[in-house]
């Protein structure tokens, strides 16, 4: 347990005295600030109308803003995942260090799981940034906590299994670069493999969209805990976090 | 302390390490000698449990590597090739991380981050980021990273690789002084370092132990017959070079009567003796009786360098002589062209 605190700490220790954090998390707080902006502004637009046509309607800051946006940062997560995720090992590696974690009294397990976290970590301090403007809708409206809060579980549970797939892809190579561009293809492949299901409806179409990451956010976002997702999380953080370290022991037979 | 019995090494398609044992007593430091590419490194990388064996089996402060390397990477400190620094982390951070590592913590861990960085010469640059740490620093905090946890065996890989004179010699001082505490093997393909800081000597060429044995001994076995370098002078005028070479030939006892240097009236000779004979006083006697001044007499040891050669075969062996090192001139106008 103190190892994995200790690795993991390092880890975060070493994103935030590069540029890497920095850059991350100001492209995320524009981007979703952006992204913010126009939903609210479409939302004020919307309730205005409603109110002139004579005929107010009911209308949810849970359903017509937070949603979509939750929806928004899943997607632009898969963009930002691949970024904090290259390093991990394919920096160790082309450095050397990963001869000094390999001989210290330390279990593997130990160093992947640390690692994993702090990039967990990273990408949770993104989510401060949108949960700053998310803030602002408390204060000058009226919308549930509950629904957000399972959305955020959400984005974290769907990072963590995209973050170990990074993970074990960082094992692979020396090239952080080679990592990144992989792990984007993966993280790309796993969104897009959703469409299967808008042109075909045999059992086919049906894996392939259930395997899509997006298709099992669908239910956070609209703030329900649903097992069944949340289940194919897990599964993927598992998968991950298994083949790194097949892939590191299997470094050791090789190298 | 470690304990090696025919430990294999085998990748796709070569044998790095071949069938190779050896033992090292507790406090000795042993030099791991080889040519590139001799199976040093992998040997290393096998007792500190970094790969596994092939075959065979090796134990280090009392565990086998591949039973119970917990216990054994608690007891080493490795060194390898390049030091395993983090460029963004400051050397104080960076020891201190490398001691959590290993299970220490608390008070007791800063005290021997500041003792360990004193003992390394690297005090004065303990708030500097590592990136900006010159290559000899580097080293340095890379062998106080080793010896944080005082381990019981030490483990180098050519510690003194890429340095300057000065910072070789420093190096060497202070793996000198970490001998006693800690049983250290270090490995180099530099013959003088072998000479100079260790006490026992294995030479590897092409996966195979060669040669096992202190550095004296190996001196004395692969010499086998005396040398001697004389400087003889003559007494009044010049001096007939040969007339003294021939006069030493017929000593009794002497192979091998070589030239060396010959100006005005003074010449200096290596004489080689047949195997097991004593031939100083012989030497000495024949010399004055002629007539000569005997300017200086003394044995000649054959360098590391000359043994290493001859145990590895880089001489004999036909087409595998050691290349001869490409002048970085040449190099770079091969690149142009």
């Amino acid at each position: 347990m103190r190892n994995i605190w200790v690795i993991a700490q390092k880890e975060l220790n070493s994103y935030f005295v590069s540029p890497v954090a920095y850059l991350l998390l100001t492209m995320f707080a524009i981007i979703f600030g952006y992204f913010f902006w126009v939903s609210v502004a479409i939302f004020n637009n919307a309730s205005l109308q409603s109110q002139l046509g004579g005929q107010p309607m009911p209308m949810s800051l849970n359903e017509y803003v937070i949603r979509p946006l939750l929806s928004n940062i899943s997607v632009v997560g898969l963009f930002f995942i691949p970024m904090i995720s290259m390093r991990l090992f394919a920096e160790e590696k082309r450095m050397g260090t990963i001869e000094l974690l390999a001989t210290s009294p330390i279990r593997d397990i130990e160093v992947i799981i640390g690692k994993w976290l702090a990039a967990i970590g990273l990408y949770a301090a993104m989510l401060v940034f949108s949960a700053l403007n998310f803030a602002f809708l408390f204060r000058y409206g009226n919308p549930d906590w509950k629904p957000l809060a399972i959305g955020y579980l959400g984005l974290l549970l769907q990072a963590g299994g995209l973050l170990a797939v990074g993970t074990f892809i960082s094992t692979l190579t020396k090239n952080q670069i080679i990592a990144g561009a992989a792990t984007f293809g993966v993280c790309l492949l796993l969104w897009i493999l959703e469409w299967a299901q808008g042109y075909e409806t045999a059992t086919w179409a049906k894996v392939l969209a259930y395997c899509s990451v997006i298709t099992h956010f669908d239910s956070f976002s609209k703030g329900v805990l649903d097992t069944k997702d949340a289940v194919y999380y897990v599964s993927l953080i598992f998968l991950g976090l298994f083949l790194t370290s097949r892939s590191m022991e299997s470094l050791r037979w090789r190298s | 302390m470690i304990t090696v019995k025919g430990l294999t090494k085998r990748y796709a398609r070569t044998l790095a390490v071949d069938h190779i044992s050896f033992e090292v007593k507790k406090g000795q430091i042993v030099g791991f000698l080889g040519p590139n590419g001799a199976g040093k490194t992998t040997t290393m990388r096998i007792l500190t449990c970094f790969l596994p064996p092939s075959e065979g089996s090796a134990n280090v402060a009392g565990f086998d590597v591949l039973e119970q390397p917990m216990e054994v990477k608690k007891r080493i400190g490795y060194l390898p090739e390049s030091p395993p620094v983090y460029h963004e982390m400051e050397v104080q951070e960076y020891l201190t991380f490398v001691g959590k590592l290993k299970g220490m913590s608390g008070q007791t861990l800063a005290n021997r981050v500041t003792e360990v960085a004193d003992r390394c010469a690297i005090a004065d640059v303990r708030a500097k980021l590592i990136g900006k740490l010159s290559k000899g620093y580097r080293q340095r905090v890379g062998l106080a990273q080793a010896i944080i946890h005082n381990p019981e065996v030490l483990i180098l890989d050519e510690p003194t690789a890429g340095l300057d004179p000065k910072q070789i010699n420093e190096t060497r001082d202070l793996i000198r002084g970490l001998a006693g505490d800690h049983t250290i093997i270090l490995s180099t393909h530099i013959l003088p370092e072998v000479e100079q800081t260790c006490e026992q000597v294995l030479i590897i060429n092409k996966g195979k132990l060669v040669a096992t044995d202190s550095v004296h001994n190996l001196q004395a076995r692969a010499r086998g017959a005396e040398s001697v370098v004389l400087e003889v002078e003559g007494r009044n005028g010049s001096l007939d070079a040969q007339t003294i070479q021939h006069r030493l030939e017929t000593v009794n006892g002497v192979s091998r009567v070589l030239l060396k240097d010959s100006r005005e009236n003074r010449s200096v000779f290596e004489v080689e003796s047949l195997k097991d004979r004593f031939i100083r006083g012989d030497l000495a006697r024949a010399i004055v009786e002629s007539g000569w001044n005997l300017n200086e007499l003394r044995p000649s040891a054959m360098s590391l360098e000359e043994i290493f050669l001859q145990l590895t075969g880089g001489e004999k062996t036909d087409g595998e002589k050691i290349p001869e090192p490409v002048p970085a001139e040449a190099v770079a106008q091969g690149e142009i062209q």
